[in-house]
């Protein structure tokens, strides 16, 4: 009984959630005797197989021909599937990245199946059952997999915990021949640019500063940004001032924009709409910032202030930067 | 340039979202119904080319209940050529593969360059069927769609990931799924909401796609849905007042000493 863990590669390097992915795998096989496999694709990939394999798979599969030097999901599902056979797998985690939504749902549909998809808990019982946010968090679905296909889960970014990774650990590292030619491929990125932002990334970050219509204008949207930066924080924004062009849809937080659960959401200015609530509300502490004490933001709020964000920022800025120094 | 878009009708996103006792379903009963936004700039991405191009059709797919129908004239109204309604209580319950074989089924027998997607249904958030069509019909993908040129038989996509874009190449015909920040879909016009009446609302069911009822539905599908819940709820927490140096002061304490998150 095997699980097979599709392990991305960015630059060489395998990504944290895909470590994630692969020590939940580690967790499950432990708990029920189960083996797991760990699939790095890419080219180069070395360097991501040596990290992958210190979280403890049983066997490291090495997809590294340099046809998977460029990203396609035609190549990396036709990898996937070869695994999923040769290991006789009955699992399957990838981690719910842009790249792993893809590459799961092209090779599940190769065994007549769908995901468990984006889930934030699982649960075996001769079966797995799921739990995963649907409506952007406003509710949550339990789902449930039949039937004997492989079982094909994604894991949401940032929910499972990445064991400690264990240098002396040295599994085995096999090559995996794919059955596939160059001329199958139909799509590939041909270029990858990095966003220029000063900030951190918004679904990965531990802070999130987020500002709303309350900032009045573009112009002044910098004193969420220098709350954000005093604090090491992401930007986020409210769908009202990315729809009204203030900043880019990347900033947006709520139901057509990002999900986020960090450990500190600071709305400025954010009045509360429900869809908004719905992409932070699983945030472990809220802070609310808005003149109007009734705004529905507050009734989630774990600390509000009721104030005017052109006074408040400015000084909360201040303040942040002091306890810093004092460090 | 023939282009299929694939809608799906879904809660408006202002809806607040009620589970009945049994827990199967939503509450539909204040519900608005929109197509999914998503799928939106997926159409007037298709709307765009068409207009370009200065030649072809879109066509506007979608798998749903009665009330489907709404959307899709909708979509008739914002420009799309014709309709097709997949119309069938052998349908319900459909799993994202299931749904994928029934959408695939529907394009058989029509000319396609591209077929448009949004990126996720939003209500479901999945991200599975583009894929799972794609697999189907063995097409190239793209989804999460920033940015789109469309050459002769090619197309160059900006793709939106993790901190970065990525410039994809792809060979026509191809499955594409757009990402918000792509365009601005357009309001539908009198005129097109007038015209939208006389167009083409095709409906099918299962034996006019040649399915067999058992490989759709809850029946063909793996993945089934349990039970819906609502989320804990969240208590109203201190709120500060008053003079703003003071508040500051006492939130930097508060988050520093009580929560200890900064």
């Amino acid at each position: 009984m095997e699980i097979v863990v599709f392990v991305e590669v960015r630059e060489g390097a395998a990504k944290k959630s895909s470590l994630e992915a692969v020590s939940e795998a580690r967790r499950w096989a432990d708990q029920q005797g189960w083996k797991v496999a760990a699939l790095v694709v890419g080219s180069p990939a070395d360097a991501a197989a040596v990290r992958a394999s210190q979280y403890k798979p049983d066997k490291v599969l090495l997809a590294d021909d340099p046809l998977f030097g460029s990203y396609s999901n035609q190549s990396y599902a036709a990898a996937l599937a070869e695994a999923v056979r040769q290991e006789n797998a009955h699992t399957v985690f990838v981690s719910a990245t842009a790249m792993g939504k893809e590459v799961v749902a092209r090779t599940a549909a190769k065994f007549q199946t769908s995901v468990l998809a984006d889930i934030v808990g699982l649960d075996w019982q001769n079966g797995w059952t799921a739990r995963r946010p649907v409506y952007s968090g406003k509710a949550y679905a339990e789902v449930q997999s039949k039937g004997d296909s492989p079982v094909f889960i994604s894991l949401r970014p940032n929910v499972f915990s990445a064991a400690q990774p264990d240098e002396s650990a040295k599994p085995e590292i096999a090559k995996l021949a794919v059955p596939i030619q160059p001329d199958e491929i139909k799509a590939r990125v041909i270029a990858t640019e990095k966003a220029v932002s000063e900030t951190v990334e918004l679904s990965e970050a531990e802070i999130v500063v987020s500002g709303g219509r309350g900032l009045k204008g573009p112009e002044n949207f910098h004193l969420v940004g220098d709350l954000a930066k005093a604090l090491g924080a992401a930007m986020g924004a409210s769908r009202a001032v990315v729809d009204a062009g203030w900043v880019e849809h990347q900033f947006q937080v709520g139901q057509t924009g990002k999900v986020v659960s960090p450990v500190l959401y600071i709305a400025c200015g954010i009045s509360g709409a429900i869809q908004h609530l719905a992409g932070m509300s699983s945030s472990k502490y809220i802070v609310a910032i808005n003149k109007d004490p009734d705004a529905p933001i507050f009734k989630i709020a774990d600390y509000g202030i009721v104030g005017d964000v052109f006074q408040v920022l400015p000084l909360l800025t201040e303040e942040v930067k002091k306890l810093k120094s004092e460090g | 340039m023939n282009i299929i878009v694939f809608i799906k009708q879904v809660p408006d996103t202002a809806t607040r979202i009620k589970i009945p006792p049994d827990g199967k379903n939503i509450d539909e009963s204040d519900v608005t119904w929109i197509i999914s936004p998503y799928d939106e700039y997926a159409l007037e991405e298709a709307l765009k080319i068409k207009e370009a191009k200065g030649t072809g059709k879109v066509t506007v797919v979608s798998v749903g209940p009665e009330r489907a129908a709404t959307s899709l004239r909708n979509a008739l109204a914002m420009g799309a050529d014709d309709a097709v309604h997949l119309l069938d209580p052998a349908f319900n319950g459909s799993d994202a593969f299931a749904t994928a074989k029934i959408l695939s089924a529907s394009v058989k027998n029509r000319p396609y360059d591209i077929l448009f997607f949004g990126k996720m249904g939003v209500g479901m958030d999945q991200s599975q069927v583009p894929a799972m069509v794609a697999e189907l019909l063995n097409l190239p993908l793209v989804t999460q769609i920033a940015k789109l040129e469309i050459g002769d038989a090619k197309a160059v996509v900006h793709r939106e990931i993790e901190g970065a874009t990525e410039k994809v190449e792809c060979v026509l015909p191809a499955a594409l799924a757009a990402e918000k920040g792509l365009n601005e879909p357009r309001y539908p016009s009198l005129k097109g909401i007038m015209a939208a009446k006389k167009k083409p609302l095709e409906v099918l069911n299962a034996a006019a796609l040649e399915l067999n009822p058992e490989e759709v539905g809850a029946q063909g599908s793996k993945v089934m849905l349990n039970s819906l819940s609502l989320p804990p709820g969240r208590q109203a927490g201190k709120i500060l007042q008053g003079d703003p140096q003071e508040a500051v002061k006492q939130l930097v304490r508060l988050l520093h000493e009580e929560a200890k998150v900064i």
